[in-house]
């Protein structure tokens, strides 16, 4: 391990970024702006990147630590680290940062400067989530990450902006103040000690486990998001703008899931073994039922955002049915998402540039005037539908042989994911791309042009190459999530 | 009884200004009025001065004795520590910013006569007579001189309807609660024999804190500390009078009062009354609770930018209290976790101060040429008009709401972890969730700076020192949430006794 922080580079460099994108003023100088974002973009994922080269895959110990005391009073610490579970997203997020940079590039047109700089400073704040080892710092990242995307939404997104910022807002602030409580209750339980890893050796009493459980429920599920308390993730989806979408679709929900893992799962074991049933029972329902109500979406964003909804249950799913192949493949269909729902979104942003409708409605016969668009939109949807060699497969497919082994009419459930998505996701793309060109709208439709060209070729890219050769990724995995199931399975009564 | 002279240096930041006041009063009889800006310049130098002089005497007596808990003098009737210091040094900072803000707004509304200067004065001298106050004689004085300047300038617009009904209600109220505060204190005294503090302190260990007059007097003087700090259900003058008023007298209402009756409140409760803990800790908790409930779900309904303020402050304060109230846990050991409450009540004070001053000072800017930006409207579009400023704005309420890396999250965070830590889950839960309810209304601020489209074109006009100290204001808001570390040991090294 070198000495350099490269986690810290990872949060800052973003978030200095940011503000100097701010510093650069009003829509005068936009292409400054643009430009100054894309460099810390950039250098955001330069810095991310040794975090794989220099990754020890053998090994299940946090590593690239910091740590640093930062509030005494509380024994709050500035204590940063990575393991096989949370390295992945932050090379993830840097990727997805640098993709909606490119993808905001014109089309966003009035307050550049902001828009630039809310998604540098959510990237820091979003890396700052996935390596901080410190309850508080945790905390504190995942609760300030709400502010830029609450302007996001609320400044660029559709008509319902504000009713969709604000619920998202307080859905999620709710949440995670009752998992501050939880935290504060943990600090005290740990002899004054807010590091999680500490956490995860106390041994807690099962009537104080199930409110813990429960506390911390209430964050994450919200995040996830887990039916029923999903309901503000289709209205957030609808009417933030493209970017805003795909950040939120390819990033925010894995912070539920990643908080299960680092949290739940590891500090209240017993509980949630007991409770496990109740997780599954949320979690079919969320695969089952969200992906009928997809199928009547008229709204493709709407479609995209339950099918996100659903694919998340396959997550929490194979979370709580504590075997290895199901937690690895829940992961790595997370990152798998991170990629497809970023590219669906895209998708529907071209389309949206163009003709400002999401309604499927209002398509028909777009690969008649688009063709290359078409292409690229197919191999997503294939994906998004969970087709062999596509990244949506692999994890989809890992959960369901995990779910076999646990127990058959679970696996059965969970599989029949794998027609709904192929229907309501095919059928959206027949509706919107096949058929008679709809009116003369779509007749006047152009195809993309060299730079949506290159966001959507690197994403397929990723998502082929994830569909074809996973090991890369699971490698990495593999140590963590062993031994955070050896560590579950040992009971802490 | 034989006469001593006092020892007069523990007093010697409330004589300097006392002095000054007396100066400037002078002063301004044989100044034109031209020449008005002399006795701004002269106030703040007063203020300025005075928390040198504070800083002295401290290092002082910190010099003499290290783990000295006062100095008393003036035969006990007053104490020097560094809790007050530091609470008298943050009033005085106080206001001077107040000052600082209420500079032009006064001038373009023709209020800035001397008598106003010279108010605001007698108010700092008051708050700091009141903050160093070991004796039920010196706080009332103090209580009243800051009390009844206050009347005076809520009431000095007095051509306007608003503004004298304000003083009206706050002075009859008022004046309600201090009879209630000396009944309290003449029933404690007739229970104990003493005024001082410590005294009564002592003669309730000695012989037990169970009898009923004790227990009245306590009620008693709980309810002028309550009404001093606007908390439920003695809040009712505070939305009225932070409307009423004119918005540069408001910011000095919301701001360093609050931080003089909780000095007052800790003096009366921890230092004289701690045998009692048992029944005001409960008093408290009702207080609080009622507090956070009412506050929030109060400020949902507002329209008015200033009446949101007075009921999240309402709420605020009930936050001082939870912190205030965790102080004293029946099983463990007693010392440390006190400390850790009372310096989280303390620090949320000052985060309140700060983030108070700076909410109203933003109220201020809006209202420039004789406009008063009174409503959450006024704020439409600022993101327009002024994009740094509206990220100001936005500071203070994230802040206000307690979201993370401004220093209103860590004194939540502070307030809730002594909670916790005395074993009250239930009011911790209700605070966090009534903090959710608290979010909604300080994201409509938010929403209708950056959602909505302005109405008024015009850019922001201010002065260029007005700018500097509200930008610094609010920065400080942000520094001192990432180096929340240092004022909270500044605040618990204040409490070490």
């Amino acid at each position: 391990m070198t000495g350099v922080p490269y986690l810290s580079l990872a949060i800052w460099i973003p978030i200095v970024g940011g503000l100097l994108t701010l510093a650069s003023g009003s829509d005068r100088n936009a292409p400054v702006a643009r430009l100054i974002a894309l460099v810390f973009a950039l250098a955001g994922l330069f810095v991310a990147l040794p975090l794989y080269s220099g990754f020890d895959t053998t090994s299940a110990a946090m590593q690239f630590v910091e740590r640093s005391p930062w509030i005494d009073r509380f024994a709050i610490e500035y204590y940063l680290g990575v393991d096989g579970i949370s390295m992945p997203f932050i090379l993830l997020n840097s990727f997805i940062t640098v993709i909606v940079v490119i993808a905001g590039w014109v089309v966003i047109e009035k307050k550049v400067a902001q828009y630039m700089a809310a998604f540098l400073i959510m990237s820091g704040l979003l890396n700052g989530i996935f390596s901080a080892l410190d309850g508080i710092l945790f905390y504190v990242f995942f609760e300030s990450s709400l502010i830029p995307l609450y302007l996001i939404i609320g400044i660029w997104g559709g008509a319902n902006r504000v009713y969709a910022a604000l619920k998202f807002f307080l859905y999620t602030l709710l949440g995670s103040l009752l998992m501050l409580v939880a935290f504060l209750w943990l600090f005290l339980e740990a002899g004054a000690s807010f590091d999680i890893l500490q956490w995860h050796q106390l041994r807690i009493d099962m009537t104080a486990q199930s409110w813990i459980f429960f506390a911390l429920l209430a964050s994450f599920a919200v995040k996830v998001p887990m039916w029923p308390v999903h309901t503000w993730l289709p209205d957030a989806h609808v009417e933030a703008p493209t970017g805003g979408s795909v950040v939120l679709a390819a990033i925010a929900l894995k912070l539920g899931a990643y908080g299960f893992l680092r949290f739940t799962l590891p500090i209240v074991p017993d509980a949630a073994h007991n409770f496990a049933p109740l997780m599954i029972a949320l979690s079919l329902i969320a695969v089952v039922y969200i992906g009928f109500v997809a199928l009547v979406q008229a709204d493709m964003k709407k479609l995209v955002a339950y099918s996100s909804i659903s694919h998340m249950g396959f997550v929490t799913l194979g979370f709580f049915m504590f075997n290895a192949i199901g937690v690895e493949g829940a992961l790595v269909q997370m990152i798998s998402h991170g990629f497809v729902s970023g590219a669906m979104f895209l998708c529907i942003g071209v389309l949206y540039d163009r003709m400002h409708s999401r309604q499927i409605a209002d398509y028909g016969g777009v690969v008649n005037t688009m063709p290359k668009f078409a292409a690229f939109f197919m191999l997503f949807a294939m994906a998004n539908a969970g087709l062999p060699a596509t990244s949506g497969f692999v994890g989809e497919f890992m959960v369901i042989l995990g779910a076999v082994q646990f127990n058959f009419w679970v696996a059965f459930l969970a599989a029949i994911t794998l027609i709904l998505g192929a229907a309501y996701t095919l059928w959206m793309y027949k509706r919107v791309v096949f058929g008679e060109v709809a009116n003369e709208h779509v007749a006047a439709l152009k195809d993309i042009n060299g730079r949506e060209f290159f966001f959507l070729a690197i994403l397929a890219i990723c998502v082929l190459a994830m569909g074809l050769f996973p090991k890369p990724i699971t490698d990495v995995m593999h140590a963590s999530v062993n031994q955070l199931l050896q560590h579950v399975a040992v009971g802490k009564l | 009884m034989e006469f001593m002279i006092p020892d007069f240096r523990p007093a010697m930041p409330e004589l300097f200004m006392a002095a000054m006041i007396v100066l400037i009063l002078l002063v301004t009889t044989f100044i034109k009025d031209k020449r008005r800006s002399v006795v701004f310049w002269l106030c703040q130098f007063t203020l300025l001065a005075s928390i040198y002089l504070l800083f002295q005497v401290d290092q002082e007596y910190r010099a003499v004795d290290t783990h000295v808990l006062l100095g008393l003098t003036f035969s006990g009737m007053y104490v020097i520590d560094s809790f007050g210091s530091l609470l008298k040094g943050f009033v005085c900072l106080a206001v001077a910013v107040t000052l600082q803000y209420g500079r032009v707004y006064m001038a373009e509304r023709k209020l800035d006569s001397p008598e106003y200067y010279l108010m605001v004065l007698c108010c700092a001298l008051g708050m700091m007579i009141l903050i160093s106050a070991s004796h039920f004689v010196t706080m009332y004085l103090g209580l009243e001189l800051m009390s009844l300047s206050l009347y005076g300038l809520v009431a000095i617009n007095r051509d306007n309807i608003g503004s004298t009904e304000a003083g009206m209600k706050y002075f009859v109220l008022g004046a309600l609660a201090s009879g209630l505060l000396l009944y309290g204190m003449s029933m404690l005294y007739g229970a104990t024999g003493s005024m001082q503090i410590h005294q009564i302190a002592r003669t309730l260990y000695e012989h037990g804190a169970q009898d009923v007059v004790v227990i009245f007097g306590l009620v008693f003087v709980l309810v002028g500390v309550a009404f001093k700090l606007g908390v439920v259900p003695f809040h009712m003058w505070v939305p009225d009078v932070y409307q009423g008023a004119p918005t540069a007298v408001t910011v000095l209402i919301s701001s360093a009062p609050k931080l003089a009756a909780f000095a007052m409140a800790f003096r009366v409760l921890v230092n004289g009354l701690f045998d009692l803990v048992e029944q005001w800790q409960q008093m408290l908790m009702l207080l609080a609770a009622a507090s956070i409930i009412l506050g929030n779900l109060a400020a949902i309904a507002q329209s008015n930018i200033k009446r949101m303020l007075a009921y999240s402050g309402i709420s605020h304060m009930g936050f001082v209290l939870l912190g205030l109230l965790s102080g004293y846990i029946r099983e463990r050991g007693l010392e440390v976790d006190a400390i850790n409450a009372y310096s989280s009540a303390l620090f949320y004070s000052i985060a309140y101060l700060m983030m108070t001053l700076a909410s109203f000072g933003m109220v201020i800017l809006l209202s420039r040429n004789g406009f008063e930006a009174e409503n959450i409207e006024d704020f439409k579009g600022l993101n327009q008009r002024s994009p740094w400023f509206a990220g100001m704005m936005m500071i203070v309420m994230f802040s206000m709401a307690g979201i993370p890396f401004f220093i209103g999250f860590f004194a939540k965070l502070s307030v809730l972890q002594a909670v916790v830590m005395a074993g009250y889950f239930k009011l911790a839960v209700l605070a966090v969730v009534m903090s959710v309810i608290g979010a909604f209304y300080y994201l409509r601020v938010v929403k209708v700076m950056y959602f909505d489209e302005s109405s008024d074109p015009m850019p922001l006009k201010a002065t260029l020192g007005f700018k500097a100290v509200l930008s610094i204001n609010i920065l400080a808001i942000a520094f001192f949430g990432l180096r929340s570390n240092d004022l909270m040991q500044i605040c618990a090294l204040a409490l070490r006794f």
